[in-house]
């Protein structure tokens, strides 16, 4: 047995008993903790599958950004009054069971694949060049299957309108509250440190998507936890979610692509499809203007439902 | 001379193997929230810095390098910041984590 073959299963069994943890124990705190470590110990076995976008998406996104609202969720719980009683005994067996039917027919599907497995992979390498990009998993995201990239861009939308619909009557338009309830030294410290050098990690991973493992979304996770974590120090408020501004930024993403994906009907003869020789700059000009989109749409996500009245 | 990096990395890791070792088994074992906060600190500050020195031979100069001694300072005021938030709230909130 290879050292990098006993890594491998050490880290199998980690992921599973840490699942297995993760699902058993009573308690929401420990429940998100158990989400968070399970996400970075898939994103390190993604690395080990030799997949690094995807890691990169699963610590920023799965584990980091998922993590983060689960616990604000959990804490919302804990001060929540009137919680209703929890399902029953045979809606749990009915959602272990069905949870279990899907994880099997996963498993069936991927043990069954033919070898070698049926790939694409050759053929989007093949076609990268015409893209004028280095990273073929940017090629899919923004260039083969743009049309899923885009509808993933809308979607926080509709996700961030049912986070602010939470809030009551009399706060709506106002601002949301992440202020920590007495941010001290050290915190204050963090906010005002780290922001430069995440800002610059975010910018670099939009950017370098093009070539390398990152892109848009991986970069405005970071830019979101830098935008977070300056809210949560106090050292800047929220703005009220009626800002015009503020809704331009969280629909810029979407219209741009939505405008270039509609310009390729007249100059490339389909919806989402570039010009020829123009395809980077218009994907950078979509990277970047998603970015902006998501990062703020993340942090709003993460700032919660507006808690402020409009004043 | 590279046998004896090479030397260098596999003592260097292991101590910090070590540190990380030690800070988990103080974590279990620890009575309180303020000494098990103590334990893992040792796991961040000494564990990660020896590993990020031990590899430090094994990488490229000057730009891997400094990708490492950059991981290792932001992981240490990250830890810095949320084990004086933690201790805070174990402090307010009563010894019980």
């Amino acid at each position: 047995m290879t050292l990098a073959l006993a890594v491998d299963i050490g880290l199998a069994v980690l992921v599973l008993a840490v699942a297995g943890w993760t699902v058993v124990i009573r308690d929401t705190f420990a429940a998100v903790i158990g989400f968070v470590v399970y996400g970075l110990l898939l994103a390190l076995i993604w690395v080990r599958l030799a997949a690094p976008d995807v890691a990169l998406t699963e610590a920023a996104m799965g584990s980091g950004l998922t993590g983060l609202l689960l616990l604000g969720a959990a804490a919302r719980l804990r001060s929540a009054k009137n919680i209703p009683a929890p399902p029953g005994l045979a809606l749990r067996w009915v959602a272990g069971v069905l949870c279990a039917l899907v994880s099997a027919g996963l498993a069936a599907i991927v043990l069954l694949l033919p070898d070698p497995a049926p790939t694409l992979a050759p053929a989007a390498v093949a076609h990268l060049p015409v893209t004028g990009l280095g990273n073929p998993v940017t090629g899919v995201l923004l260039a083969y299957r743009a049309i899923d990239t885009l509808l993933e861009a809308v979607v926080l939308l509709p996700a961030l309108l049912g986070v602010w619909s939470l809030a009551p009557d009399r706060y709506w338009g106002g601002a949301p509250r992440l202020r920590h309830p007495r941010p001290d030294g050290a915190l204050t410290l963090l906010a005002q440190a780290l922001p430069p050098f995440g800002i610059i990690v975010g910018v670099y991973l939009c950017w370098n998507g093009a070539d390398q493992p990152g892109g848009a979304f991986q970069g405005a996770a970071v830019l979101a936890a830098m935008w977070a974590l300056i809210l949560m120090a106090g050292l800047a408020d929220a703005p009220p979610v009626s800002r015009r501004w503020l809704r331009v930024l969280l629909v810029a993403g979407s219209v741009v692509f939505l405008a270039i994906g509609l310009a390729g009907i007249g100059f490339a003869d389909a919806f989402l499809a570039y010009p020829a020789g123009y395809a980077k700059p218009l994907i950078l000009t979509i990277e970047l203007a998603l970015t902006l989109s998501i990062a703020v749409a993340l942090g709003l996500l993460i700032a919660g439902p507006p808690a402020k009245t409009l004043s | 001379m590279s046998i004896a990096l090479d030397l260098f990395t596999i003592l260097a890791v292991v101590a910090g193997a070590f540190f990380f070792l030690a800070g988990t088994v103080g974590l279990l074992r620890f009575p309180d929230p303020l000494t098990r906060l103590h334990a893992l600190t040792k796991a961040d500050n000494l564990g990660l810095g020896l590993v990020v020195i031990g590899l430090l031979p094994q990488v490229a100069w000057p730009l891997g390098a400094i990708k490492l001694i950059a991981v290792w300072l932001i992981a240490l005021f990250a830890a810095t910041t949320v084990s004086q938030l933690m201790a805070r709230a174990a402090r307010d909130g009563g010894s019980t984590p």
